[in-house]
């Protein structure tokens, strides 16, 4: 039961620094802020909740997992409401996102002859 | 498992403080500040559990509500003439 217990925990962990490092990546490389935005949604809500699934298998007694879900349901309410919040700011301040510029130019080649 | 988790979240931090001192407009500053809080809040929790005192879960849910209500107090001010965002690539 114990090793079970350490196996379960210590994949929710690795899945969980993945998705926080693709997060990290994913802020760094993407061309807009409306992109940035999507890959720190990612690690806000999926990679927090398995991390902390991962430390709720470490110690499945007491007090901790009571501590634990109350983060986890804190962060769950909480993210997306500042990214809305965020979003929507940037979008009353006329912050456009990037759009494919090849795009524009084949359609005002073939809208010009 | 816990050391390493320990470390991929201080370089994801990493990341995100230098989108924060780079970003090209004020949004990006305020969405990495926001990453940073987040990722600060795991990175205590798991500091609790490698240390073996869980008592620093506390000290995450106040770092919890404490992020939200900075991210939500500088929203706050987004009638400000700063905030006002011109788009350079149509020049």
């Amino acid at each position: 039961m114990d090793t079970l217990l350490n196996i379960s925990s210590a994949l929710f962990l690795l899945i969980g620094s993945f998705l926080c490092v693709s997060g990290g990546v994913g802020i760094l490389r993407f061309p807009d802020f409306y992109t940035r935005m999507h890959a720190v949604g990612v690690t806000e809500t999926l990679a927090t909740a398995m991390i902390l699934i991962g430390l709720m298998l470490q110690n499945p007694d007491g007090l901790v997992v009571v501590k634990l879900m109350i983060i986890l349901l804190m962060t769950l309410f909480i993210s997306p409401t500042a990214s809305h919040a965020l979003a929507s700011a940037a979008v009353h301040n006329n912050l456009m996102p990037e759009l494919d510029k090849k795009e524009d130019n084949e359609k005002e080649t073939s809208s010009n002859p | 498992m816990l050391i390493a988790a320990t470390i991929a979240i201080l370089v994801v931090m990493i990341m995100a403080i230098a989108r924060g001192i780079m970003g090209p407009t004020l949004y990006d500053r305020i969405l990495a500040v926001n990453m940073f809080g987040t990722k600060t809040v795991l990175l205590i929790s798991l500091l609790g559990f490698v240390m073996g005192r869980p008592e620093f879960l506390d000290i995450a849910i106040v770092y919890a509500l404490i992020n939200f209500i900075s991210v939500i107090g500088v929203l706050h001010y987004s009638d400000a003439s700063i905030f006002k965002h011109n788009d350079q690539q149509k020049k």
